[in-house]
């Protein structure tokens, strides 16, 4: 663990004085490993009614290996609880949940998930059951709160009718592939999923796009699609060449020099992905920058070369990559925002602005008729704290309270952004669209 | 090589034309000026750098090419197998054959014509020619006496034997042998022969910084424009050739003191000659297939090779004009005129062998008495020549050069369209030179 304050109260002496003054304790994440289960231990599966969702994720487990209980029995510990609360319409159909998930969490396995399923309050029936969907989300945040040791809690909301398309979402969350992804709301709509041969090569025979992917976040992205079986097609500026070269070569793809904001960066993308790799099914849109000043002090320069470098050049790459003969129908396209373009940055209005932008962007792309048509999916990830080489620069203090302002007590690292870029990219997950899910521990900043 | 030579010039040929070697693409480490910012990198650090660079452009990691076939100028005894050990430390199939191919200045070239014509013969389908040179990390020896002394030390067998050995060591001999730019020979630096070789032929100061100044603008601009985004994978911090001046001007040049020849007639600066420099380049070659198959571009094709030799020592010729020699042979073969070519790139090791060799070949005399031929050559348009800056602005790292050259020329051919046809001309110490045409594909 790189964090100097979960260093200390990880070491013998430091846990003890940790425990003693009531300090926060990080955990070490479970994280995803090729091969090894999707939990830990067994399952803890119900919910109210019918609970269609909780069937399908009995029947998802079993074919995993993984033994499902209906019922804890005392001294029982479960690695997760699965709350299918989707037929919940009264408030007082909300204690189901409660008398589920209560006798679960103290015996909840480190790293343990709850995962609630419910439906879209906006597309209720009547005030009730708008109401008493909304407040599953409120649960659901307090539990990741009160979670430890590496737990998470996370809500699925499910669209009527597209009770299939939740799978992808539930195995996920499940995993250590989402380790730092904790008090979201991930939306499952319509959509054709499909499911992948093996599992251990979810993104097998795809080609995917990563700009910025020299280092950081980038280079962990290209490593994680290339690890699920795509062929990687990575991008940075020429200055960064070396870097490059050093990530393309790693995950077996190939190299392009390439500044995004230049006029025919699409087309060189696209004319790189169609030469060389036959198509494009993946485009991750990762490059970014930052050029901080308070906005009283921010010259045109900063305020420009941040929008458009983080905005303006995805918008017009996608004008070819999105056009018809670039990707392909099926696709999925991944942008990234940031926790700044959420709750906002001091320092940071161009980034903020930028950021929000990414948001803006996916809602109008995942609500295009074409795109959709194509079946072409567009999500966010919005990362929080994560531990990279930007990070480390940041001042000692500041940087120990953005890694603790979290109900994970740590930063994120660059594979967790990765592992949910590479989810949003599964044809098996082509349910979710339009969703901007935070890796960020569950942040106090912007929640 | 005589004039007379011409008479086996088309016997080299067997029944039917082999296939042309496919020129797919390059790459090369920024180069950077001697102990400055690659100081510390060794020959195998640098062609290492770029054979990676080349290897993930084209998306190799973990292929077998046919073969690399490399090498440097100035290397250290332990280098004995650079190339092998720069595949391995590779991110290429470590089932990649490799050798070492050491010819001067033309090391890059003549090991592109190699893999060329192995893939020309259906020998190999793939191949990685390249070069590294660095002027700072040179092989330094023990003193010559010394290791006289040491190895007669090694051979003695008894303790009498080995005093004696002993005896014969002195202080001069911690003096250590440190690698000199000077023919053996004659005892002459390669600058001192060209500036003879400048004056014979009446080559002035002015046009020499003509040619450095317009190397640096073509270079500068050929930046700008981008054109080394797919070239060059930037190394230790370097994004440009560290000798590059963007704004250097013949005026600013004319103010530098000659360093090679002496008194009035003496023409040659630092200004107009190439500094010592480290660096390294690759080129992928291939079948027209085998690119194919990879989706991957074919920018050229290697069309012809000649390399010659003159007597410098005796035979009263300037140590740099062996490629005034090549040239005829290569013509005569294709058929072509020297002004046929679309462009030239002709090494700048100084402005003086790019003028002198050009003022050759315009010469009836010259081509001649020399040459035997029946005409001159005759004069090229110089806006053919060395488009994109050439050795004076990027520097030149021994062994690197031709592989710059051949990846550089290739995609200006690519630029320009199918057919366009390019000449490339190296001079090598030892009174050789190499050259070599590509054609777009």
């Amino acid at each position: 663990m790189a964090g100097t304050y979960a260093g200390l109260v990880n070491s013998p002496v430091g846990r003890k004085l940790a425990t003693q003054l009531g300090l926060p304790r990080p955990a070490t994440l479970r994280r995803y490993a090729v091969g090894e289960p999707l939990v830990e231990g067994s399952v803890l599966v119900g919910g109210l009614g019918p609970a269609p969702v909780a069937e399908r994720v009995r029947a998802l487990l079993k074919s995993e290996g993984i033994d499902t209980v209906d019922e804890l029995a005392d001294g029982d510990r479960v690695a997760a609880v699965v709350a299918d609360l989707t037929e919940a319409a009264e408030p007082s159909d909300l204690d189901a949940l409660r008398a589920l998930v209560a006798p679960a969490l103290r015996g909840l396995r480190p790293s343990g998930r709850v995962i609630v399923v419910g439906r879209e309050p906006s597309s209720a029936n009547g005030f009730a059951q708008a109401a008493t969907r909304r407040a599953l989300e409120g649960i659901t945040r307090s539990i990741g709160k009160e979670l430890r040791a590496g737990a998470t809690a996370n809500l699925v909301l499910v669209g009527d009718g597209a009770e299939a398309n939740a799978d992808a979402a539930v195995r996920f969350l499940l995993s250590g592939r989402a380790a730092y992804v904790d008090g979201q709301v991930v939306r499952v709509g319509p959509g054709t999923p499909t499911e992948p041969a093996d599992w251990a090569k979810p993104l097998a025979g795809k080609v995917a796009v990563v700009t910025g992917a020299a280092r950081g976040i980038g280079a962990s992205i290209a490593d994680v699609l290339a690890r699920d079986g795509a062929t990687v097609l990575c991008v940075d500026i020429p200055a960064a060449g070396d870097s490059l070269a050093r990530t393309a070569n790693r995950v077996g793809g190939t190299a392009l020099q390439l500044d995004v904001t230049a006029d025919d960066a699409g087309r060189q993308i696209l004319d790189h992905a169609t030469a060389r790799h036959g198509g494009l099914d993946i485009v991750v849109h990762n490059a970014g920058i930052t050029r901080d000043k308070l906005l009283a002090n921010m010259d045109q320069a900063r305020w420009s070369s941040v929008l458009d470098v983080n905005l303006g050049s995805i918008l017009r790459m996608n004008e070819v990559l999105l056009a018809d003969g670039g990707i392909r129908d099926g696709g999925h396209v991944v942008l990234v925002s940031s926790i700044a373009g959420i709750a906002g940055n001091r320092g940071q209005t161009n980034y903020g602005a930028s950021k929000a932008g990414v948001i803006g962007l996916v809602d109008a792309l995942a609500a295009d008729e074409g795109l959709r048509a194509r079946g072409i999916t567009v999500n966010a990830v919005a990362p929080g704290f994560i531990e990279t080489e930007m990070t480390a620069k940041v001042p000692f203090a500041t940087r120990e309270v953005g890694r603790l302002l979290n109900s994970l007590n740590q930063g994120g690292l660059p594979v967790d952004v990765a592992e949910t870029i590479a989810w949003f990219s599964q044809d098996a997950n082509a349910g979710v669209t339009g969703n901007v899910v935070r890796v960020c521990g569950q942040s106090l900043l912007g929640a | 090589m005589s004039p007379s030579a011409s008479s086996s010039r088309s016997a080299s040929r067997t029944s039917g034309q082999p296939r042309r070697a496919a020129v797919i693409g390059g790459n090369r480490i920024p180069f950077a000026r001697q102990n400055a910012a690659y100081a510390k990198a060794s020959n195998q650090d640098m062609l290492t750098a770029a054979i990676e660079g080349l290897v993930a452009r084209h998306g190799l990691a973990g292929e077998q090419v046919g073969e690399v076939a490399a090498g440097a100028v100035l290397k250290h005894a332990r280098d004995f197998n650079l190339t092998r050990e720069s595949v391995l430390g590779s991110s290429l199939s470590a089932r990649t054959p490799a050798y070492d191919v050491q010819q001067a200045c033309g090391t890059g070239l003549e090991a592109a014509i190699l893999v060329g014509n192995k893939i020309a013969l259906g020998q190999i389908e793939s191949g990685i020619a390249g070069g590294t040179d660095t002027a700072s990390d040179a092989p330094i020896a023990v003193n010559e006496g010394l290791r006289e002394t040491l190895l007669t030390l090694n051979r003695a067998k008894t303790p009498g034997q080995r005093v004696k050995a002993l005896t014969g060591l002195r202080p001069s001999q911690l003096v250590p042998e440190i690698p000199r730019n000077v023919e053996p020979r004659t005892g002459l630096s390669m600058g001192e022969h060209m500036a003879q070789t400048a004056k014979q032929w009446g080559i002035s100061r002015e046009a020499q910084d003509e040619i450095a100044a317009s190397s640096h603008h073509n270079l500068a601009a050929a930046y700008d424009r981008g054109f080394f985004d797919d070239l060059m994978t930037p190394f230790l911090g370097q994004t440009r050739d560290q000798n590059l001046r963007p704004d250097s001007t013949v005026e600013k040049l004319a103010t530098l003191k000659p360093v090679f020849g002496r008194g009035e007639g003496a023409t040659m600066t630092a200004g107009n000659s190439t500094p010592l420099t480290d660096g390294a380049s690759a080129v992928l070659l291939g079948s027209d297939e085998w690119a194919q198959e990879r989706g991957l571009p074919v920018l050229a094709h290697l069309v012809d090779a000649q390399t010659a030799a003159v007597d410098y020592v005796t035979g009263n010729e300037g140590l740099l004009m062996a490629p005034a020699y090549a040239l005829p042979h290569l013509l005569a073969r294709q058929g072509m005129k020297l002004q046929d070519f679309d462009l030239v790139e002709i090494h700048e090791a100084f402005a003086a062998t790019v003028l002198t060799t050009l003022a050759a070949w315009e010469s009836e005399e010259f081509c001649r008495d020399r040459l035997g031929l029946d005409a001159p050559i005759g004069a090229l348009d110089r806006d053919r020549l060395n488009v994109n800056g050439s050795s004076l602005a990027a520097g030149h790292p021994f062994a690197a050069t031709g592989g710059r050259i051949v990846a550089s020329l290739a995609k200006m051919l690519h630029e320009k369209g199918s057919g366009a046809r390019g000449l490339i001309s190296i001079c090598a110490a030892g009174g050789q030179g190499v050259m070599a045409i590509l054609e777009a594909a």
